[in-house]
């Protein structure tokens, strides 16, 4: 069924991720260039060109595939850009597929990069008691916040540990090392993450994830185009979930003040619903998942993340970590590449870095870090305004 | 009486609330206040009436503010870190964030304790709602 909807993925290439001080644009043509070399595509075939916009850049940000376009060289391809925060990158795979899928183009870049400031995100200036982002920031609420409040739900309600995030700190610190394209490549213990500062109670600032610069870029085709050179056994992506959350969402949400109010309709958990329509859109199952990338802004998010794949009953993810399953060697790794623990946040780059991990994964071309016999991945992402994804590859 | 924070997001007064509004058709509930169109996918009514919710609820969950935060927060020198609460509210049947009133330790809560709504000052001496332990 699913079949002749998926889409393969001829090349992937990254910037490495950090804070190198230079423009967006570089980043992303180096990644576009490592891509187009991995597929063995020339540019001037590319027809179609999806990037993930940066808002963060100026205009050239606001009009990311142009500015890719231009700066790779204009060979007339046809251009697009999304905009979905943290799910930007997906945005633009999704709209690459649609075009592949309808025809009207065979091979597609997907391209994300961004140039990220330092420290705590903060609200535009000015007095605006009408936005809920100025309101929360005014009364001290943060984006740790957020994150610690879900940490302590879940040491209140399965019993998890602090030592039990700093776990997960641990293992992505060990995979990272692993990764040359991570920003941060250093292993750590239990000790040096309970001694790191308190950002949020219960998180320290190694539980947390920095921003970082970084891009991403992937060459997509048809299943026809990719035989046609000679890449029929290239990875295909087999479902890309961007769903919006539905009412009522029972969880808190940044940069929301309350949640909605389930008086009308029942209470939903918008980050299981990502994943569901992903496994039901390539008729795959938890199941046949053999590793995750997913969105751990916090240690404790992976966790949540894991059950929310459905890879472990709701409250057993701490239990995972604990005994090693989610580790490299483990049953079912997360975060093979490092997670966003090693990497930091590069919004419009990072869900097409997690599909670029996929890809290597599925080529067995991971190096250290190859998860033996890897045959299915899936990615899972959550941003602001109601945008996340989940995309599923496979061999 | 201190200037609240925010124009016409709570009540003054010993039994503060906190305004949201209430959907006059399908009854669902919004804090802040909503004008426009009820959210409810099934529920096409653009008329809400202002109400003030309930003033106590159970902790679902609670975190500190240990590093200062950026602007529009106004800290007091030295940074006083603070406590934030997040409380469910049983008849709305939605969870409202707050700071937790001054001198809350962490370490005496845990989830599903009854919190109350109290006023008390930000650091600039605007008045804000937080969230209270109920002491039995």
């Amino acid at each position: 069924m699913s079949t002749n909807k998926d889409i393969a993925i001829l090349g992937v290439g990254m910037h490495p991720w950090g804070k190198w001080g230079k423009n967006f644009v570089e980043y992303g043509v180096k990644a576009a260039r490592d891509a187009l070399a991995d597929s063995g595509v020339n540019w001037r075939d590319i027809q179609f060109v999806s990037g993930a916009a940066t808002m963060r850049n100026g205009y050239p940000g606001y009009v990311a595939g142009a500015t890719f376009a231009q700066a790779l060289g204009w060979q007339g391809a046809q251009v697009n850009t999304s905009y979905a925060a943290c799910a930007s990158g997906s945005q633009a795979l999704a709209a690459a597929r649609s075009k592949i899928l309808s025809g009207e183009c065979e091979v597609a870049l997907v391209i994300g990069a961004d140039t990220t400031p330092k420290g705590f995100l903060k609200p535009a200036p000015g007095e605006r008691p009408d936005d809920p982002d100025w309101v929360r920031f005014r009364l001290g609420i943060t984006n740790p916040t957020y994150f610690a409040l879900y940490a302590r739900r879940r040491m209140e309600i399965y019993g998890d540990t602090q030592d039990d995030f700093a776990l997960v700190k641990l293992k992505n610190a060990e995979h990272g090392a692993l990764n040359p394209y991570a920003r941060y490549r250093k292993k750590f213990t239990v000790e040096d993450v309970r001694a790191s500062a308190m950002v949020a109670d219960p998180l320290r600032l190694m539980d947390i994830c920095a921003t970082s610069d970084g891009a991403a870029a992937l060459i997509v085709s048809s299943l026809d185009y990719a035989k046609r050179i000679g890449k029929a056994s290239a990875p295909r992506i087999a479902a890309i979930s961007t769903v919006t959350p539905s009412f009522a969402s029972a969880v808190i949400e940044m940069p929301d003040l309350a949640t909605d109010s389930a008086v009308a309709c029942e209470p939903q958990r918008f980050r299981a619903a990502l994943p569901r329509k992903a496994y039901e859109e390539a008729g795959i199952g938890p199941e046949d998942i053999s590793l995750a990338e997913v969105y751990d802004l916090s240690t404790a998010l992976e966790l949540d993340w894991i059950e929310d794949l459905q890879l472990c009953a709701r409250g057993d993810g701490a239990k995972l970590v604990r005994a090693g399953v989610t580790k490299l060697g483990g049953r079912l790794p997360v975060n093979t590449s490092g997670g966003l623990a090693c990497f930091g946040e590069a919004v419009p780059a990072q869900a097409l870095a997690q599909v670029c991990e996929l890809a290597w994964q599925l080529r067995g071309e991971a190096g250290e870090r190859q998860v033996t016999n890897a045959k299915v991945g899936i990615t899972a992402n959550q941003g602001l305004f109601g945008h996340g994804s989940s995309v599923i590859v496979k061999r | 009486m201190s200037t609240p924070v925010l124009e016409g997001w709570f009540t003054l007064g010993d039994k503060p609330q906190l305004l949201g509004s209430r959907c006059s058709v399908c009854g669902t509930y919004y804090f802040p206040k909503l004008q426009g169109y009820c959210r409810n996918p099934d529920c096409s009514s653009e008329r809400f009436e202002e109400v003030p919710l309930s003033r106590s609820g159970k902790l679902w969950s609670f975190t500190s503010a240990s590093y200062q935060p950026p602007e529009p927060y106004i800290a007091s020198a030295p940074f006083q870190p603070f406590g934030i609460a997040a409380v469910e509210l049983l008849k709305e049947k939605m969870v409202v964030l707050g700071q937790l009133a001054t001198g809350t330790e962490l370490a005496s809560l845990k989830a599903g304790l009854d919190m109350e709504l109290v006023l008390e000052p930000l650091d600039d001496g605007k008045l804000t709602w937080k969230w209270k332990q109920v002491r039995a």
